[in-house]
Protein backbone atom coordinates (compact mmCIF):
# COMPACT_ATOMS: atom_id res chain seq x y z
CA UNK A 1 0.00 0.00 0.00
CA UNK A 2 2.64 2.52 1.08
CA UNK A 3 6.06 2.82 -1.13
CA UNK A 4 9.25 1.96 0.34
CA UNK A 5 10.48 5.36 1.10
CA UNK A 6 7.42 6.22 3.67
CA UNK A 7 7.79 3.05 5.41
CA UNK A 8 11.60 3.33 5.99
CA UNK A 9 10.39 7.09 7.18
CA UNK A 10 7.51 5.54 9.08
CA UNK A 11 9.52 3.17 10.94
CA UNK A 12 12.68 5.23 11.84
CA UNK A 13 10.92 8.43 11.89
CA UNK A 14 14.13 11.59 11.86
CA UNK A 15 13.51 13.89 14.50
CA UNK A 16 10.73 12.87 17.02
CA UNK A 17 10.50 14.62 19.91
CA UNK A 18 9.49 18.13 21.38
CA UNK A 19 11.74 20.80 22.11
CA UNK A 20 11.72 22.97 25.47
CA UNK A 21 11.76 26.60 25.14
CA UNK A 22 10.95 26.20 21.35
CA UNK A 23 11.25 29.57 19.42
CA UNK A 24 8.00 27.84 17.79
CA UNK A 25 5.32 25.81 18.09
CA UNK A 26 2.50 24.61 15.48
CA UNK A 27 -0.20 22.68 16.09
CA UNK A 28 -3.18 21.19 13.10
CA UNK A 29 -5.20 18.71 12.86
CA UNK A 30 -7.38 16.92 15.95
CA UNK A 31 -7.65 13.75 17.88
CA UNK A 32 -11.37 13.21 16.24
CA UNK A 33 -10.22 13.59 12.37
CA UNK A 34 -7.64 11.15 13.16
CA UNK A 35 -4.18 13.12 12.72
CA UNK A 36 -2.90 15.59 15.44
CA UNK A 37 0.60 16.74 14.83
CA UNK A 38 2.73 19.45 16.70
CA UNK A 39 5.37 20.73 15.72
CA UNK A 40 8.70 22.60 17.57
CA UNK A 41 11.17 25.12 16.07
CA UNK A 42 14.91 26.27 17.22
CA UNK A 43 15.57 29.93 15.23
CA UNK A 44 19.38 30.51 14.59
CA UNK A 45 20.31 33.71 12.20
CA UNK A 46 16.67 33.13 10.16
CA UNK A 47 17.50 29.45 9.70
CA UNK A 48 15.77 26.78 10.79
CA UNK A 49 18.66 25.45 13.54
CA UNK A 50 16.34 22.47 14.73
CA UNK A 51 12.90 20.89 14.23
CA UNK A 52 11.02 18.25 15.89
CA UNK A 53 7.90 17.30 16.06
CA UNK A 54 4.78 14.79 17.62
CA UNK A 55 2.30 12.91 15.68
CA UNK A 56 -0.93 10.81 16.54
CA UNK A 57 -1.90 9.30 13.36
CA UNK A 58 -1.45 6.58 10.49
CA UNK A 59 1.61 5.70 8.55
CA UNK A 60 1.35 7.81 5.88
CA UNK A 61 1.04 11.04 9.34
CA UNK A 62 4.01 9.94 11.00
CA UNK A 63 6.21 9.35 7.75
CA UNK A 64 4.79 12.70 6.40
CA UNK A 65 5.65 14.53 9.82
CA UNK A 66 9.82 12.80 9.75
CA UNK A 67 10.01 13.95 5.98
CA UNK A 68 9.08 17.62 6.62
CA UNK A 69 10.90 17.87 9.72
CA UNK A 70 14.39 16.60 7.60
CA UNK A 71 13.29 18.93 4.80
CA UNK A 72 13.23 21.64 6.77
CA UNK A 73 16.01 21.60 8.87
CA UNK A 74 18.80 23.57 7.89
CA UNK A 75 16.32 26.09 5.12
CA UNK A 76 16.36 29.57 5.69
CA UNK A 77 12.34 30.37 7.26
CA UNK A 78 11.67 32.28 3.54
CA UNK A 79 12.53 28.33 1.86
CA UNK A 80 10.99 26.42 4.28
CA UNK A 81 7.78 28.71 3.83
CA UNK A 82 7.64 27.69 0.30
CA UNK A 83 7.95 23.57 0.86
CA UNK A 84 4.51 22.49 -0.71
CA UNK A 85 2.35 19.44 0.16
CA UNK A 86 3.40 18.25 -3.16
CA UNK A 87 7.52 18.66 -2.51
CA UNK A 88 6.60 16.04 0.67
CA UNK A 89 4.52 13.86 -1.14
CA UNK A 90 7.08 13.44 -4.19
CA UNK A 91 9.79 13.25 -1.81
CA UNK A 92 7.98 10.14 0.00
CA UNK A 93 7.91 8.42 -3.69
CA UNK A 94 4.41 9.57 -3.60
CA UNK A 95 1.03 8.80 -1.16
CA UNK A 96 -2.33 6.67 -1.75
CA UNK A 97 -4.66 8.98 -3.07
CA UNK A 98 -6.64 8.56 0.53
CA UNK A 99 -3.67 9.66 2.12
CA UNK A 100 -2.77 12.63 0.80
CA UNK A 101 -4.55 14.62 3.07
CA UNK A 102 -1.64 13.85 5.29
CA UNK A 103 0.58 14.93 3.55
CA UNK A 104 -1.06 18.93 3.77
CA UNK A 105 -0.65 18.44 7.76
CA UNK A 106 3.30 18.11 7.60
CA UNK A 107 3.85 21.23 5.99
CA UNK A 108 0.69 23.34 7.40
CA UNK A 109 1.92 22.20 10.60
CA UNK A 110 5.71 23.15 10.43
CA UNK A 111 4.39 26.74 8.73
CA UNK A 112 2.21 27.30 11.67
CA UNK A 113 5.26 26.88 13.76
CA UNK A 114 6.55 29.41 11.39
CA UNK A 115 4.34 31.98 11.63
CA UNK A 116 4.20 31.73 15.52
CA UNK A 117 8.22 32.45 16.28
CA UNK A 118 7.33 35.28 13.66
CA UNK A 119 4.59 36.79 15.53
CA UNK A 120 6.91 36.05 18.72
CA UNK A 121 9.14 38.05 17.07
CA UNK A 122 7.21 40.93 16.26
CA UNK A 123 6.08 41.01 19.60
CA UNK A 124 8.90 41.48 21.39
CA UNK A 125 10.40 43.81 19.01
CA UNK B 1 9.56 -14.55 11.78
CA UNK B 2 6.45 -16.03 12.77
CA UNK B 3 2.84 -15.78 10.53
CA UNK B 4 0.45 -14.97 13.30
CA UNK B 5 -3.06 -14.45 11.22
CA UNK B 6 -5.47 -12.78 13.98
CA UNK B 7 -7.21 -11.28 11.29
CA UNK B 8 -9.48 -14.86 10.57
CA UNK B 9 -12.77 -11.86 9.89
CA UNK B 10 -10.74 -10.78 6.52
CA UNK B 11 -9.65 -13.94 5.69
CA UNK B 12 -9.38 -17.31 6.66
CA UNK B 13 -6.90 -20.46 5.22
CA UNK B 14 -9.26 -23.16 3.23
CA UNK B 15 -9.62 -26.47 4.89
CA UNK B 16 -7.84 -29.37 3.25
CA UNK B 17 -10.57 -31.55 2.88
CA UNK B 18 -12.89 -28.22 1.52
CA UNK B 19 -10.09 -28.04 -1.19
CA UNK B 20 -9.92 -31.35 -2.00
CA UNK B 21 -13.55 -31.64 -2.25
CA UNK B 22 -13.50 -28.61 -5.10
CA UNK B 23 -10.66 -30.01 -7.52
CA UNK B 24 -13.69 -32.38 -8.95
CA UNK B 25 -15.26 -29.61 -9.93
CA UNK B 26 -12.53 -27.70 -11.50
CA UNK B 27 -11.46 -30.83 -13.23
CA UNK B 28 -13.64 -32.95 -14.88
CA UNK B 29 -16.84 -32.49 -13.34
CA UNK B 30 -17.40 -29.21 -14.80
CA UNK B 31 -21.26 -29.52 -16.21
CA UNK B 32 -23.78 -27.73 -15.57
CA UNK B 33 -26.43 -28.84 -12.40
CA UNK B 34 -29.65 -27.64 -14.53
CA UNK B 35 -28.03 -29.93 -17.54
CA UNK B 36 -30.34 -32.45 -18.76
CA UNK B 37 -27.56 -34.80 -20.37
CA UNK B 38 -25.38 -37.10 -18.13
CA UNK B 39 -22.56 -34.08 -17.41
CA UNK B 40 -25.06 -32.10 -15.20
CA UNK B 41 -25.92 -35.51 -12.63
CA UNK B 42 -22.86 -35.32 -10.49
CA UNK B 43 -22.47 -31.54 -9.99
CA UNK B 44 -26.68 -31.44 -9.30
CA UNK B 45 -25.97 -34.28 -6.49
CA UNK B 46 -22.88 -32.27 -5.17
CA UNK B 47 -24.59 -29.24 -5.03
CA UNK B 48 -27.62 -31.19 -2.77
CA UNK B 49 -25.43 -32.60 -0.51
CA UNK B 50 -23.62 -29.46 0.06
CA UNK B 51 -26.99 -27.99 0.52
CA UNK B 52 -27.91 -30.64 2.86
CA UNK B 53 -24.54 -30.28 5.02
CA UNK B 54 -25.08 -26.26 5.40
CA UNK B 55 -28.10 -26.79 6.17
CA UNK B 56 -27.48 -29.15 8.80
CA UNK B 57 -25.24 -26.66 10.43
CA UNK B 58 -27.68 -24.33 11.32
CA UNK B 59 -30.46 -26.49 11.85
CA UNK B 60 -32.47 -26.03 8.99
CA UNK B 61 -33.72 -28.14 5.98
CA UNK B 62 -31.53 -28.38 3.21
CA UNK B 63 -34.23 -26.69 1.25
CA UNK B 64 -34.41 -23.54 3.17
CA UNK B 65 -30.81 -22.96 1.94
CA UNK B 66 -30.14 -20.53 -0.40
CA UNK B 67 -26.72 -20.39 -1.87
CA UNK B 68 -25.81 -16.89 -3.25
CA UNK B 69 -21.92 -15.77 -3.50
CA UNK B 70 -20.88 -13.76 0.13
CA UNK B 71 -22.30 -12.63 2.61
CA UNK B 72 -22.79 -9.38 1.42
CA UNK B 73 -25.22 -10.89 -1.34
CA UNK B 74 -26.98 -12.81 0.98
CA UNK B 75 -27.73 -9.47 3.61
CA UNK B 76 -28.82 -8.12 0.65
CA UNK B 77 -31.18 -10.85 -0.40
CA UNK B 78 -32.75 -10.94 2.80
CA UNK B 79 -33.06 -7.36 3.40
CA UNK B 80 -34.48 -6.28 0.47
CA UNK B 81 -35.85 -9.16 -1.27
CA UNK B 82 -37.93 -9.95 2.16
CA UNK B 83 -39.08 -5.94 2.10
CA UNK B 84 -40.20 -5.61 -1.09
CA UNK B 85 -41.93 -9.63 -0.73
CA UNK B 86 -44.62 -7.78 1.24
CA UNK B 87 -46.29 -4.70 -0.60
CA UNK B 88 -49.57 -5.02 1.03
CA UNK B 89 -47.85 -5.00 4.61
CA UNK B 90 -46.43 -1.90 4.24
CA UNK B 91 -42.81 0.12 3.77
CA UNK B 92 -41.04 0.30 7.17
CA UNK B 93 -38.26 -1.75 8.54
CA UNK B 94 -35.82 -2.08 11.27
CA UNK B 95 -32.43 -2.35 11.24
CA UNK B 96 -29.50 -1.97 13.90
CA UNK B 97 -26.94 0.75 14.22
CA UNK B 98 -24.38 -1.56 13.92
CA UNK B 99 -25.25 -3.87 11.49
CA UNK B 100 -22.52 -4.69 8.80
CA UNK B 101 -22.46 -1.93 5.45
CA UNK B 102 -24.49 -4.98 3.69
CA UNK B 103 -27.54 -4.75 5.45
CA UNK B 104 -27.48 -1.05 6.02
CA UNK B 105 -26.63 0.10 2.53
CA UNK B 106 -29.12 -1.90 1.38
CA UNK B 107 -31.60 -0.06 4.05
CA UNK B 108 -30.70 2.71 2.51
CA UNK B 109 -31.20 1.99 -0.95
CA UNK B 110 -34.80 0.71 0.21
CA UNK B 111 -35.30 3.77 1.65
CA UNK B 112 -34.30 5.94 -1.71
CA UNK B 113 -37.58 3.20 -3.11
CA UNK B 114 -39.71 4.95 -0.51
CA UNK B 115 -38.94 3.06 2.46
CA UNK B 116 -39.20 4.40 5.97
CA UNK B 117 -36.03 3.02 7.75
CA UNK B 118 -35.21 3.39 11.41
CA UNK B 119 -32.09 2.36 12.95
CA UNK B 120 -32.36 0.76 16.53
CA UNK B 121 -29.21 1.81 18.88
CA UNK B 122 -26.85 0.16 20.91
CA UNK B 123 -26.39 0.28 24.47
CA UNK B 124 -22.27 0.94 25.57
CA UNK B 125 -21.74 -3.09 24.77
CA UNK B 126 -23.00 -3.22 21.67
CA UNK B 127 -26.26 -5.22 22.68
CA UNK B 128 -29.56 -4.38 20.93
CA UNK B 129 -32.23 -3.73 24.23
CA UNK B 130 -35.07 -5.50 23.74
CA UNK B 131 -37.21 -2.52 24.92
CA UNK B 132 -35.31 -0.26 21.77
CA UNK B 133 -36.48 -2.87 19.56
CA UNK B 134 -40.17 -3.04 20.73
CA UNK B 135 -40.52 0.46 20.45
CA UNK B 136 -39.35 0.28 17.19
CA UNK B 137 -41.38 -1.66 15.59
CA UNK B 138 -44.97 -0.34 13.87
CA UNK B 139 -48.18 -1.61 12.34
CA UNK B 140 -46.54 -1.77 8.84
CA UNK B 141 -42.94 -2.60 10.07
CA UNK B 142 -42.16 -5.63 7.54
CA UNK B 143 -38.53 -6.71 8.47
CA UNK B 144 -36.23 -6.09 11.34
CA UNK B 145 -32.74 -6.85 10.79
CA UNK B 146 -30.33 -7.54 13.66
CA UNK B 147 -26.87 -8.99 13.15
CA UNK B 148 -26.14 -12.13 15.48
CA UNK B 149 -22.71 -11.18 16.68
CA UNK B 150 -21.07 -8.08 15.75
CA UNK B 151 -17.61 -8.11 13.80
CA UNK B 152 -16.01 -5.47 14.96
CA UNK B 153 -16.40 -5.46 18.92
CA UNK B 154 -17.65 -9.26 19.22
CA UNK B 155 -20.92 -8.53 20.52
CA UNK B 156 -23.54 -11.49 20.88
CA UNK B 157 -27.20 -10.63 20.73
CA UNK B 158 -29.93 -11.89 23.20
CA UNK B 159 -31.46 -13.15 19.67
CA UNK B 160 -33.95 -15.25 21.16
CA UNK B 161 -35.44 -12.23 22.82
CA UNK B 162 -35.43 -10.33 20.32
CA UNK B 163 -37.12 -12.39 17.93
CA UNK B 164 -39.80 -13.00 20.49
CA UNK B 165 -40.75 -9.52 20.45
CA UNK B 166 -40.85 -9.88 16.16
CA UNK B 167 -42.98 -13.12 16.45
CA UNK B 168 -45.68 -10.92 18.68
CA UNK B 169 -45.57 -8.66 16.21
CA UNK B 170 -45.98 -11.26 12.92
CA UNK B 171 -42.77 -9.09 11.76
CA UNK B 172 -40.31 -11.07 9.92
CA UNK B 173 -36.59 -11.18 11.22
CA UNK B 174 -33.24 -11.93 9.55
CA UNK B 175 -30.03 -11.87 11.28
CA UNK B 176 -26.77 -11.82 9.60
CA UNK B 177 -24.41 -14.66 11.17
CA UNK B 178 -21.64 -14.25 9.08
CA UNK B 179 -19.64 -12.93 12.32
CA UNK B 180 -21.20 -15.88 14.43
CA UNK B 181 -20.91 -18.66 12.16
CA UNK B 182 -17.84 -20.70 12.83
CA UNK B 183 -17.29 -19.52 16.41
CA UNK B 184 -20.26 -20.77 17.95
CA UNK B 185 -22.93 -23.04 17.27
CA UNK B 186 -26.04 -21.68 15.66
CA UNK B 187 -29.40 -22.89 15.77
CA UNK B 188 -32.06 -21.12 14.10
CA UNK B 189 -34.91 -22.63 14.94
CA UNK B 190 -34.01 -22.34 18.46
CA UNK B 191 -33.22 -18.84 17.69
CA UNK B 192 -36.34 -18.23 16.40
CA UNK B 193 -35.48 -16.22 13.06
CA UNK B 194 -36.92 -15.87 9.69
CA UNK B 195 -34.08 -15.62 7.55
CA UNK B 196 -30.10 -16.00 8.57
CA UNK B 197 -27.09 -14.87 6.67
CA UNK B 198 -23.48 -16.72 6.48
CA UNK B 199 -20.69 -17.27 4.28
CA UNK B 200 -18.40 -20.28 3.46
CA UNK B 201 -15.10 -17.80 4.81
CA UNK B 202 -16.57 -18.49 8.16
CA UNK B 203 -16.06 -22.43 8.95
CA UNK B 204 -13.05 -22.31 6.35
CA UNK B 205 -14.80 -22.68 3.12
CA UNK B 206 -13.72 -20.83 -0.15
CA UNK B 207 -14.79 -17.78 -1.15
CA UNK B 208 -17.29 -17.35 -3.50
CA UNK B 209 -20.01 -19.38 -1.70
CA UNK B 210 -22.47 -17.93 1.08
CA UNK B 211 -26.06 -19.04 2.11
CA UNK B 212 -28.84 -17.57 3.06
CA UNK B 213 -31.28 -19.50 5.08
CA UNK B 214 -35.03 -18.99 4.66
CA UNK B 215 -37.49 -20.45 6.44
CA UNK B 216 -40.28 -22.73 4.46
CA UNK B 217 -42.69 -20.54 3.94
CA UNK B 218 -41.10 -17.22 3.97
CA UNK B 219 -40.96 -15.54 0.52
CA UNK B 220 -38.52 -13.39 -0.94
CA UNK B 221 -38.42 -11.62 -3.68
CA UNK B 222 -34.86 -11.95 -6.02
CA UNK B 223 -32.91 -9.91 -6.59
CA UNK B 224 -31.13 -11.65 -9.99
CA UNK B 225 -34.11 -12.69 -11.88
CA UNK B 226 -33.34 -14.68 -15.09
CA UNK B 227 -33.70 -18.36 -13.73
CA UNK B 228 -34.95 -21.24 -11.28
CA UNK B 229 -32.01 -22.29 -9.52
CA UNK B 230 -32.51 -22.25 -6.19
CA UNK B 231 -35.78 -22.57 -6.50
CA UNK B 232 -36.07 -19.57 -8.22
CA UNK B 233 -34.78 -17.50 -5.15
CA UNK B 234 -31.66 -16.52 -7.00
CA UNK B 235 -30.45 -17.04 -10.74
CA UNK B 236 -27.49 -18.06 -12.01
CA UNK B 237 -25.36 -20.93 -12.90
CA UNK B 238 -24.16 -22.36 -9.79
CA UNK B 239 -20.55 -22.04 -8.88
CA UNK B 240 -20.73 -25.88 -7.78
CA UNK B 241 -16.73 -26.17 -6.80
CA UNK B 242 -17.67 -23.64 -4.33
CA UNK B 243 -20.41 -24.70 -2.89
CA UNK B 244 -19.30 -28.02 -2.68
CA UNK B 245 -16.03 -26.47 -0.55
CA UNK B 246 -18.83 -24.98 1.47
CA UNK B 247 -20.35 -28.26 1.93
CA UNK B 248 -17.62 -29.98 3.26
CA UNK B 249 -16.20 -27.02 5.44
CA UNK B 250 -19.94 -27.03 6.92
CA UNK B 251 -19.98 -30.06 7.96
CA UNK B 252 -16.30 -30.27 9.51
CA UNK B 253 -17.12 -27.19 11.27
CA UNK B 254 -20.54 -28.83 12.75
CA UNK B 255 -18.44 -31.60 13.94
CA UNK B 256 -16.08 -29.57 15.48
CA UNK B 257 -17.68 -26.06 16.30
CA UNK B 258 -17.74 -27.02 20.46
CA UNK B 259 -14.33 -27.65 20.30
CA UNK B 260 -13.33 -24.91 18.34
CA UNK B 261 -15.38 -22.56 20.06
CA UNK B 262 -14.01 -23.21 23.65
CA UNK B 263 -10.01 -23.30 22.01
CA UNK B 264 -10.54 -19.82 20.63
CA UNK B 265 -12.33 -18.45 23.62
CA UNK B 266 -9.85 -19.53 26.06
CA UNK B 267 -7.27 -17.59 23.81
CA UNK B 268 -9.08 -14.81 23.38
CA UNK B 269 -10.23 -14.43 27.20
CA UNK B 270 -6.33 -14.59 27.90
CA UNK B 271 -5.47 -12.02 25.85
CA UNK B 272 -8.56 -9.63 26.90
CA UNK B 273 -6.96 -10.62 30.50
CA UNK B 274 -3.46 -10.89 30.15
CA UNK B 275 -3.24 -7.36 27.53
CA UNK B 276 -4.13 -4.67 30.06
CA UNK B 277 -2.08 -6.38 32.41
CA UNK B 278 1.28 -5.52 30.32
CA UNK B 279 -0.03 -2.28 28.53
CA UNK B 280 -1.86 0.72 30.25
CA UNK B 281 -4.97 2.62 29.07
CA UNK B 282 -6.64 -0.27 27.28
CA UNK B 283 -10.24 -0.02 26.80
CA UNK B 284 -11.86 -3.15 26.16
CA UNK B 285 -14.82 -2.65 23.63
CA UNK B 286 -17.80 -4.49 23.41
CA UNK B 287 -19.76 -7.20 25.59
CA UNK B 288 -17.23 -8.94 28.16
CA UNK B 289 -19.86 -11.55 29.17
CA UNK B 290 -21.39 -12.02 25.77
CA UNK B 291 -18.56 -12.30 23.05
CA UNK B 292 -17.87 -14.05 20.62
CA UNK B 293 -14.89 -17.21 21.17
CA UNK B 294 -11.61 -15.90 19.68
CA UNK B 295 -12.49 -11.81 19.32
CA UNK B 296 -10.67 -9.56 21.22
CA UNK B 297 -11.28 -5.77 20.49
CA UNK B 298 -9.97 -2.63 22.66
CA UNK B 299 -9.28 1.12 21.89
CA UNK B 300 -5.41 1.15 22.98
CA UNK B 301 -5.38 5.08 24.16
CA UNK B 302 -3.42 7.70 22.32
CA UNK B 303 -2.40 6.09 19.59
CA UNK B 304 -4.06 5.32 16.00
CA UNK B 305 -4.86 2.30 14.43
CA UNK B 306 -3.53 2.15 11.12
CA UNK B 307 0.09 3.03 13.08
CA UNK B 308 -0.39 -0.15 15.47
CA UNK B 309 -1.22 -2.59 12.39
CA UNK B 310 1.62 -1.71 10.50
CA UNK B 311 4.02 -2.31 13.36
CA UNK B 312 2.28 -6.01 14.24
CA UNK B 313 2.67 -6.48 10.19
CA UNK B 314 6.47 -6.29 10.44
CA UNK B 315 6.64 -8.62 13.33
CA UNK B 316 4.32 -10.66 11.46
CA UNK B 317 1.13 -10.54 13.21
CA UNK B 318 -2.09 -9.56 10.55
CA UNK B 319 -4.74 -7.65 12.72
CA UNK B 320 -7.29 -4.87 11.79
CA UNK B 321 -8.81 -1.40 13.36
CA UNK B 322 -11.52 0.24 13.11
CA UNK B 323 -9.52 4.16 13.13
CA UNK B 324 -10.43 6.17 10.06
CA UNK B 325 -7.43 6.24 8.56
CA UNK B 326 -7.55 2.16 8.33
CA UNK B 327 -10.84 2.61 6.34
CA UNK B 328 -10.91 3.41 2.26
CA UNK B 329 -13.86 5.89 3.30
CA UNK B 330 -11.57 7.14 6.06
CA UNK B 331 -14.40 7.35 7.98
CA UNK B 332 -14.04 6.05 11.97
CA UNK B 333 -16.09 2.77 12.80
CA UNK B 334 -20.08 3.29 12.63
CA UNK B 335 -20.00 0.39 15.18
CA UNK B 336 -17.79 2.01 17.65
CA UNK B 337 -19.15 5.65 17.28
CA UNK B 338 -23.07 3.87 17.61
CA UNK B 339 -21.81 2.29 21.26
CA UNK B 340 -20.54 5.99 21.91
CA UNK B 341 -17.63 6.05 22.54
CA UNK B 342 -15.37 8.99 21.79
CA UNK B 343 -14.66 9.82 18.13
CA UNK B 344 -11.41 9.96 19.38
CA UNK B 345 -11.03 6.79 21.36
CA UNK B 346 -12.24 5.39 17.55
CA UNK B 347 -9.28 6.14 16.05
CA UNK B 348 -7.12 3.84 18.08
CA UNK B 349 -9.45 0.61 18.03
CA UNK B 350 -7.68 -2.71 17.79
CA UNK B 351 -9.27 -6.18 16.63
CA UNK B 352 -8.26 -9.63 16.68
CA UNK B 353 -9.98 -12.36 15.57
CA UNK B 354 -8.33 -15.70 15.83
CA UNK B 355 -9.18 -19.22 14.57
CA UNK B 356 -9.46 -22.99 15.11
CA UNK B 357 -5.40 -22.87 14.09
CA UNK B 358 -4.34 -20.01 17.19
CA UNK B 359 -2.06 -21.28 19.28
CA UNK B 360 -1.10 -20.22 22.71
CA UNK B 361 2.53 -19.54 21.28
CA UNK B 362 0.56 -17.32 18.96
CA UNK B 363 -0.57 -15.30 22.08
CA UNK B 364 2.51 -15.03 23.77
CA UNK B 365 4.13 -13.55 21.04
CA UNK B 366 1.62 -11.12 20.32
CA UNK B 367 0.95 -10.39 24.31
CA UNK B 368 4.84 -9.83 23.86
CA UNK B 369 4.79 -7.68 20.87
CA UNK B 370 2.61 -5.20 21.28
CA UNK B 371 2.97 -3.24 24.43
CA UNK B 372 6.63 -2.64 22.74
CA UNK B 373 5.07 -1.37 19.55
CA UNK B 374 2.46 0.86 21.54
CA UNK B 375 5.15 2.06 23.73
CA UNK B 376 7.24 4.03 20.64
CA UNK B 377 4.11 5.22 19.21
CA UNK B 378 3.07 6.80 22.64
CA UNK B 379 6.56 8.05 22.78
CA UNK B 380 5.55 10.20 19.32
CA UNK B 381 2.09 10.72 20.35
CA UNK B 382 0.76 14.50 21.17
CA UNK B 383 -2.06 13.36 22.63
CA UNK B 384 0.40 11.28 25.12
CA UNK B 385 2.49 13.82 25.96
CA UNK B 386 -0.61 16.21 27.04
CA UNK B 387 -1.89 13.27 28.67
CA UNK B 388 1.49 13.24 31.07
CA UNK B 389 1.60 16.92 31.39
CA UNK B 390 -2.60 16.23 33.16
CA UNK B 391 -4.21 17.92 30.50
CA UNK B 392 -7.09 16.62 28.63
CA UNK B 393 -5.53 14.69 25.76
CA UNK B 394 -8.56 15.09 23.75
CA UNK B 395 -9.71 18.57 23.63
CA UNK B 396 -9.71 19.84 20.69
CA UNK B 397 -7.93 23.38 21.19
CA UNK B 398 -9.17 26.86 19.06
CA UNK B 399 -7.80 27.10 15.57
CA UNK B 400 -7.12 23.04 15.16
CA UNK B 401 -9.41 22.93 12.21
CA UNK B 402 -10.45 19.54 10.89
CA UNK B 403 -8.99 19.13 7.24
CA UNK B 404 -11.53 17.69 5.21
CA UNK B 405 -10.77 14.60 4.26
CA UNK B 406 -10.10 14.66 0.36
CA UNK B 407 -11.18 11.99 -1.81
CA UNK B 408 -8.79 12.91 -4.83
CA UNK B 409 -8.85 10.10 -7.06
CA UNK B 410 -5.13 11.06 -8.88
CA UNK B 411 -2.20 8.86 -7.42
CA UNK B 412 0.46 11.43 -6.93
Amino acid sequence: MYSERVMEHFRNPRNVGEIEQADGVGEIGNPVCGDMMTFYITVRDNVLADVKFKTFGCGAAIAVSSMVSDMAIGKTLDDAMKITNADVARELGGLPSNKLHCSNLGADALHRAIENYRAKAKEAK
Amino acid sequence: MPDINFDHAAAAPVLDRARAAMQEFLEKEFGNPSSLHQSGERPRQALETARAQVAALVNARPEEIVFTASGSESNNLAVKGLALAQPDKGRHIVVSAIEHASVLESARALARLGFEVTEVPVDGTGTVRPEKLRAAIRPDTVLVSVMHANNEVGTIQNLMELTRTCCSHKVLFHSDGCAAVGRVPVDIAELGVDAYSFAAQSVYGPRGAAALCLRRGVRIRPLVDGGVQERNRRAGTENVAAVAGFGVAAEFCHAHINEWSRHMARLSRRILTELPERLKHVVLTGCQDHRLPGHASMCVEFVEGEAMLLFLDDEGIRAASGSSCTARNLKASHVLLAMGLPHALAQSSLMLTLGRDSTDSDVDYFLDKLPGIVERLRRMSPLYARFQRGEDPYQTRPGQVCEEHEHTTEEN
